[in-house]
């Protein structure tokens, strides 16, 4: 397969992924949006390795990978937050900052 | 050959139907199920790129360690099924129109790039490409700064867990019995039942 087909790929599963962050409203689903935009970051990273034949692309996509971890912990931590906290769990109504 | 566009057919197929199924599903547990054959066919595009280490890293860091937290999470919070959609309708035609055009922003920038290489195969590599000797001597010899400030960014992401993740004694038990009774009633309408709090009212500990 030509490069090309792998980037349209992610093109689309960076969309798919952008539109659930804009219209889902559990907070929980909206960080695993969140991991298919970073994923699908992470295919135009290796497939543009490939494509000039160097390895530098997959170390990116190594610290992508990594930053999606922690990203998930953080965030998964701030949701058990709100559940013991009594915060609905809606992106909506969580307007104010508060502890 | 054709065998490869079969597999990568296959596997496209396989990482938008997941895509499109954590979007689409109501069950937070659903999607999350949905993100791991995602990640699965994400896995097999990987391999198709000969990259093989990345792919084995997806395959049990991604779908193994960071789904099974998802998905013990969703078991803790109780994933209740929730309206499709957000509360204001027009918002929820606005987030399928901004995807759409940047969509087909991205694909004018992509085939319309004067790149010729994006129409090629890629170009010539050993047969060592993507393995993780490869990697390895890359991490340690080229990019060993960004591998140490990964690993530190872990150290500090494992910490920052554990001080959100940290009962905070002194609140928990001056507000135990009025909080029992609020995630009752706040939880009476979904599917779950209220959750178990370790400060029942009228237990003596």
């Amino acid at each position: 397969m030509n490069v090309v087909w792998f980037l349209c790929l992610s093109a689309v599963l960076f969309c798919i992924g952008g539109a659930g962050v804009l219209i889902r409203r559990n907070p929980l689903v909206v960080l695993l949006c969140l991991e298919l935009m970073l994923n699908a970051g992470n295919l135009a990273l290796v497939a543009f390795s490939r494509m000039h034949g160097n390895g530098d692309g997959q170390i990116f996509a190594l610290v992508v990978m990594v930053v999606a971890a922690c990203e998930v912990v953080v965030g998964l931590g701030v949701i058990v937050g709100m559940y013991r906290n009594r915060i609905a769990e809606d992106v909506d109504a969580m307007s104010e900052l508060r502890g | 050959m054709v065998l490869r566009d079969i597999v990568f057919f296959l596997a496209a197929i396989g990482a938008l139907a997941g895509a499109l199924g954590v979007v689409m599903l109501r069950n937070p547990f659903y999607s999350v199920l949905s993100l791991v054959g995602h990640l699965l066919s994400l896995a097999i595009l990987f391999l198709l790129l000969s990259s093989e280490f990345l792919a084995a890293a997806q395959l049990v860091v991604y779908a193994g360690a960071v789904m099974v937290l998802y998905v013990f999470v969703v078991a803790y919070i109780g994933g209740a099924d929730e309206p499709l959609g957000p509360a204001v309708p027009a918002v929820g035609a606005f987030g399928p129109l901004v995807a759409a055009a940047l969509c087909g922003e991205l694909f004018f920038a992509f085939i319309g790039s004067g790149l010729e290489a994006l129409d090629s195969r890629g170009a010539h590599v050993s047969p060592g490409f993507g393995s993780p000797g490869q990697i390895g001597s890359l991490l340690l010899r080229n990019f060993l700064i960004p591998f140490e400030a990964a690993s530190f960014l872990l150290l500090v992401a494992a910490v920052g867990a554990l001080v959100l993740a940290r009962r905070r004694r002194g609140i928990d038990d001056e507000e135990g019995g009025a909080r029992v009774d609020t995630i009752g009633h706040a939880r009476a309408h979904g599917s779950e039942p209220a959750p178990a709090e370790p400060v029942a009212p009228g237990v003596e500990r």
